[in-house]
């Protein structure tokens, strides 16, 4: 009993502590944390002073950002909206990042150290066209300038304040502007390009006001196409339209004298269609064909002169000036696993000024960019380093015939996840490389109690943190018994597969995937989707887990897929398919065949479903299942659900036992005039739900309808699918319905009128939970609807179930049509929503928590609770035993439940969540261009001790008991000898 | 919750007018963040950097950032009501709802979502900071003895210390009959597992 009562002290005391969130030196424990830039566009080095040395990058994910150039560390970082492209990136008065942005129409400057914005200045101009920022050393009144041309205006902007000191108009219709020049050393800008594509425009204008000094035009025959390199700074060579004669031009004192050169001249055999290569180095540019790079310098007048052609993958970086009229470029080419780099002057192309072969990882494919910048040696020569973009999106900096370090920015354009387990830890094999004994163990304990007691000196405060960040348990190749050491599988966008580990984020293994490799047959590749393949768990134990790659040979969805197979333990890609047929759709069926291989089933676009793996034993098992596969098709153009279901084997020319018809089963058509669709969920397939009963207040029971073919789908006004703001309350209204999949039939609409989206909706159990736009409130609204199983509530009644009247072993099934009530409440959410997930553990007992990935790029914990539409302004008395909250218009933000604590995962588009095998905690990743990782527990650990909890505590506990037993016993002895000599 | 009170006072008391302009039917909307000094301080190290701010309109569809001192405008913005969020860690900011007025351009109406309140001006400043972490309560006796460590040596001394005292009092005839029992029923008492305990 007093064991019992223990217990309950134990207990009651154990969960007085409201620790739901983080103390701040657990940061780091279960946690981490990535940042990433992601495929650097444009690069621009700061080398210039003493001090710390940078680079500062535009990326394609918007992103302009400054790195160590010692570490690859980022300084400073800045995720510039979805529209709000960069253009042009570079550096002024040695302390200002100069950006040029959407479209030309946003210059803003970044103060270089810390990043922080400095002015920002807003260009219009009559019409669209290309974007060119030129940074000069002119000084205009005092102020050094800008010359940036965009949306055909040329204007010239202060570099101190972004103030625009003059302005000059293009307005001619037809004037596509190619180059803006600088001839160094002069007062005049030239602006060069075409008129009606077969004329040529010289603009001389002067720098200091933006006056027009001379304008020349000439007239082609032909007609020009594509960009024009600059040979010199009064001269650009130029293709025409058809790809076979180079033009050179040079317009000396803007007088316009051209040379024609047929391709055909210099090269012996006919390259076909070629492109110009944009770059900026003088005397040579570089013609790029289908099979070769071909490198033409210009001798005097339009003379022209091949000097190499390379027929390996080349890539070449711009001019970079090192010393006085001297320029140098640099020359990346592949060979084998190594790639040469060289740095050639402009004015000799024979002579080189580095030449280094570096081993480069076959995983990051080929070279797609390169920087240079140079640094003086000791022995007063040029160095030079170079920045390189792979392939797989990833930054390398090399320097000395070495790389300095590297990037893995492909991580920062993640298209899916899947988890995989580690290996189980086989007996004699010592995973960790140093495992802990006894006394370290001990000594460790010691000092964490010394901790707790606040007797730890700094030192021992530091030595306790390391302690814990650095634990080898965490980062094992092994499997736990919480399951929490996992591999996370992710695919890019650049066809890479990461696995990382859970324990502390590490890249375990990488692999560029064959078959998302651009190819003859498969021009644009693209993946799609991530499934588990083969989770050997009861048979098979000795093969590996691997995971399936979804992708497709080209944007459209009736282009060709393409399917590979990878070992999730090592990265190998053991199988590579090209298909026949395009992949729409992809379900993984619940059934696996003996060697545990999952089946899946591929409908493409004509709705054929295709069956995988193919093997005979495949086709058994499916046989015996045939007519319990159902799958539904969403089309949001058209707004039309459609529900399937197999028909027979295909009937197409070609006998193909793994592939079906499939027939129509139901259909859905809402009114393309009201109502467009915007979001659809399913329930994670995974998912565990305890219990159908909910109880409720009063002793009675509730029966959630819970089935995995349910389908939320929202739809809005045509008119409201803009942007907020874009209609009034009355034209727009949003309508949900609950949908099963297998009959069509739709379970429950409920329309909201005065709304509108972006939706973001997560269903669980029976509730689906979705986030709009309340425009009648100007508020964000979050709205939960409950779905509940009538047909069984009559079985609470005790007489029914002992007479076995009762219906409760009957299976749940699409075909009864369950009577159903729902059950809706909303509320005010302070924030926009970027993604939205729910808590998943293994068994579902756990009560849930919604994770909110908000538009701050942090993830909020809300509990469940707060979204109960048996929520009431005033609960009765039994309802607030239950746990039912008072009734409140808007969903509460604690600071202390954002899981990413003082974290942001920029750039914020998905939040995954996977069961371990602890069910009180879940995982949590959340990806963008960062990566966040976290264990959570949505009602706290209570299935296991806490990291906090002291086992020295307890040993002195221990010691001390026993020492007072043994202290009680003297003393009772020598009480009990008083009493006998009494 | 005593912060909050100054703050809203001054957001009241700032009454320039906001101005916007545009052409065509491009607006643009300027206004400014502000973080009062003194705000940030305690707690956790806050960055608390302008750089780190974000400004968003409409849920994302443009972002911009600050200027060194607070200022920050969206460009060729359509008449129309817009809601502008702002995104910086260690503070809450109510969204804003912003009508721009296609009829008289040049006027611009703010009201904060969260409470309704009106604003003369596009001021936008944290209703309060934000405290990601929990605060380590300093290490006291009471907490030691609240653990379930310290509640088992209480317990324990409590048995020590007064069971005896409450078996003192016992009749002893009565005692010996239960000892009896429980040693019939062989339950092993404390006495008989410890050594000497034979001698009773």
């Amino acid at each position: 009993m007093a064991i019992m009562s223990f217990i309950f002290v134990f207990f009651f005391f154990s969960s007085l502590q409201p620790i739901l969130s983080l103390y701040e030196d657990q940061v780091g424990l279960m946690d981490w944390h990535q940042q990433y830039i992601g495929k650097v566009k444009q690069a621009v080095f700061h080398t210039h002073k003493t001090g710390r040395k940078r680079v500062v990058a535009s990326t394609e994910q918007n992103i302009i950002a400054t790195l160590d150039l010692r570490s690859g560390e980022i300084f400073w970082r800045h995720v510039l909206g979805p529209n709000d492209v960069v253009d042009g990136i570079d550096i002024a008065l040695g302390k200002y990042v100069i950006t040029l942005s959407s479209g030309g129409s946003i210059l803003r400057a970044w103060n270089l150290p810390d990043g922080q914005m400095v002015w920002e200045s807003s260009l219009h101009g009559p019409k669209h066209s290309k974007s060119l920022l030129l940074t000069t050393n002119l000084i205009i009144e005092k102020d050094n300038s800008l010359i940036v041309f965009s949306n055909g205006r040329l204007n010239a902007v202060s570099c101190i304040d972004g103030e625009v000191l003059w302005k000059k108009d293009f307005e001619e219709e037809s004037l596509e502007v190619q180059q803006v020049i600088q001839p160094p050393g002069s007062d005049f800008i030239y602006v060069v390009g075409f008129a009606a594509s077969s004329q040529f425009e010289t603009y001389k204008i002067n720098a200091k006001n933006g006056e027009l000094l001379k304008h020349e035009s000439t007239a082609f025959s032909g007609r020009f196409s594509g960009e024009v390199s600059l040979v010199s700074s009064e001269t650009v060579a130029a293709l025409d339209s058809t790809g076979s004669i180079l033009l050179t031009i040079s317009f000396h004192n803007g007088k316009i004298s051209s040379q024609q050169t047929p391709v055909s001249n210099l090269l012996e055999d006919s390259p076909g269609l070629a492109v110009i290569i944009h770059s900026s180095v003088t005397g040579i540019f570089a013609i790029k064909t289908d099979a070769a790079t071909i490198f033409i310098r210009v001798i005097g007048e339009g003379k022209l002169e091949v000097v190499e052609k390379t027929n390996h993958e080349t890539v070449v970086s711009d001019a970079l000036t090192i010393s006085e009229g001297q320029q140098a470029f640099a020359l990346v080419q592949h060979a084998g696993s190594n790639i040469h780099l060289t740095v050639k002057p402009a004015h000799d192309w024979d002579s080189n000024l580095l030449k280094e072969s570096i081993k480069m990882d076959q995983q990051r494919g080929f070279v797609h960019k390169v920087f240079i910048n140079n640094y003086i040696r000791t022995d007063r020569s040029h160095g030079f380093r170079a920045l390189i973009v792979m392939e797989d999106h990833s930054l390398l900096l090399l320097q000395q015939g070495a790389i300095v370090w590297s990037r893995e920015d492909g991580l920062a354009s993640i298209i899916d996840v899947t988890t995989s387990e580690l290996p189980v830890e086989k007996a004699g094999v010592s995973v960790a490389k140093v495992e802990l004994n006894l006394f370290e163990w001990l000594k460790g304990h010691v000092l964490k109690l010394k901790g707790t007691l606040m007797l730890a000196t700094p030192e021992d405060i530091a030595a306790i943190q390391y302690m814990r960040l650095k634990s080898s348990e965490k980062s094992k190749m092994t499997r736990d018994h919480n399951g929490f050491r996992k591999l996370l599988i992710a695919l890019t966008r650049a066809g890479k597969l990461f696995a990382l580990h859970t324990g502390d984020g590490r890249i375990v293994w990488s692999h560029l995937l064959q078959s998302l490799h651009k190819s003859e047959s498969c021009r644009q590749p693209i993946g799609l989707n991530l499934h588990q393949w083969q989770v050997p768990h009861h048979h098979a134990l000795d093969e590996n887990p691997s995971v399936l790659v979804v992708g497709r040979c080209g944007p459209s969805s009736d282009a060709l897929g393409v399917l590979s197979l990878v070992d999730s333990y090592t990265g190998k890609e053991f199988s590579s398919l090209r298909l026949v047929h395009s992949v729409a759709q992809v379900i993984p069926l619940p059934y696996t065949d003996s060697t545990e291989q999952r089946l899946h089933l591929l409908i493409d676009a004509d709705k054929h479903a295709h069956l995988y793996p193919k093997t005979p034993e495949a086709i058994d098992i499916f046989q015996s299942e045939f007519s319990n596969v159902y799958w539904y098709s969403v089309d949001d153009d058209n707004g039309i659900i459609k529900g399937y279901a197999l028909k027979t084997k295909c009937s197409g020319n070609v006998a193909d036992e793994f592939c079906f018809d499939s027939r129509e089963l139901w259909s859905i058509v809402l009114p393309s005039e009201s109502e467009k669709i915007i979001t659809t969920a399913t329930r994670k397939l995974n998912e565990a739900v305890h219990t159908q009963a909910k109880l409720i207040a009063d002793q009675d029971v509730m029966y959630k309808y819970i089935s995995s073919n349910l389908l939320f789908v929202a739809t809005v006004a045509p008119k409201a699918s803009g942007e907020i703001g874009s209609v009034t309350p009355e034209e727009s209204w949003l309508v949900v319905y609950l949908i099963d999949t297998v009959t069509g039939r739709v379970l429950h609409r409920m329309t909201h009128h005065g709304s509108q989206g972006p939706v973001q909706a997560v269903l669980s159990e029976n509730w689906v939970v979705y986030h709009y736009f309340n425009l009648r409130a100007h508020r964000y609204e979050m709205s939960v609807i409950e779905i509940y199983d009538q047909s069984r509530a009559d079985n609470k009644d005790v007489w029914k179930l002992v007479v076995g009247n009762h219906n409760l072993t009957s299976p749940v099934s699409s075909y009864s049509r369950a009577e159903v009530i729902t059950k809706s409440q909303s509320y005010f959410f302070t924030h926009s929503l970027k993604a939205i997930a729910v808590t998943l553990t293994v068994k579902g007992i756990t009560s849930k928590q919604l994770l909110i990935g908000t538009i701050g790029d942090q993830v909020l914990a809300l509990d469940k609770r707060f979204l109960d539409p048996r929520r009431s302004v005033n609960p009765t008395q039994a309802e607030r035993e239950e746990g039912i909250i008072p009734l409140t218009d808007s969903l509460p933000i604690i600071p202390q439940s954002y899981i990413t604590h003082s974290l942001r995962v920029e750039g914020l588009q998905s939040i995954i969540t996977v069961a371990a095998k602890l069910e009180s905690t879940t995982l949590v990743f959340a990806h963008g261009l960062d990566l966040f990782f976290t264990h959570y527990a949505p009602s706290r650990t209570y299935d296991s001790l806490t990291e906090d909890f002291s086992y020295a505590l307890l040993l002195i506990t221990i010691v001390a008991l026993v020492a007072a037993i043994f202290v009680t016993w003297i003393l009772s002895q020598r009480k009990e000898l008083q009493d006998r000599w009494r | 919750m005593a912060a909050v009170t100054p703050l809203l006072l001054l957001l009241l008391l700032s009454s320039a007018p906001s101005f916007s302009s545009g052409s065509r039917n491009a607006y643009n909307i300027n206004g400014r963040v502000k973080i009062p000094q003194g705000l940030g301080t305690k707690g956790y190290a806050l960055p608390g950097r302008m750089s780190n701010v974000k400004v968003l309109l409409n849920g994302g569809q443009n972002i911009t950032f600050l200027r060194p001192d607070g200022y920050f405008s969206f460009h060729n913005i359509p008449a129309g009501t817009h809601l502008i969020e702002v995104s910086a860690i260690g503070y809450f900011f109510s969204p804003v709802r912003v009508d721009v007025s296609a009829r008289n351009p040049g006027k611009v109406q703010a009201a904060l979502t969260e409470n309704r309140k009106g604003l003369s001006e596009l001021v936008l400043e944290p209703l309060r900071e934000e405290q990601y972490y929990e605060i380590r309560e300093p290490f006291s006796i009471m907490s030691l003895l609240k653990s379930p460590m310290g509640l088992m040596v209480g317990f324990m001394l409590a048995v020590a210390f007064l069971m005896p005292k409450l078996v003192e009092n016992m009749d002893p005839e009565e005692m010996r009959r239960a000892q009896e029992e429980m040693r019939s029923q062989g339950v092993p008492s404390l006495s008989s597992l410890l050594p000497g305990g034979a001698m009773n």
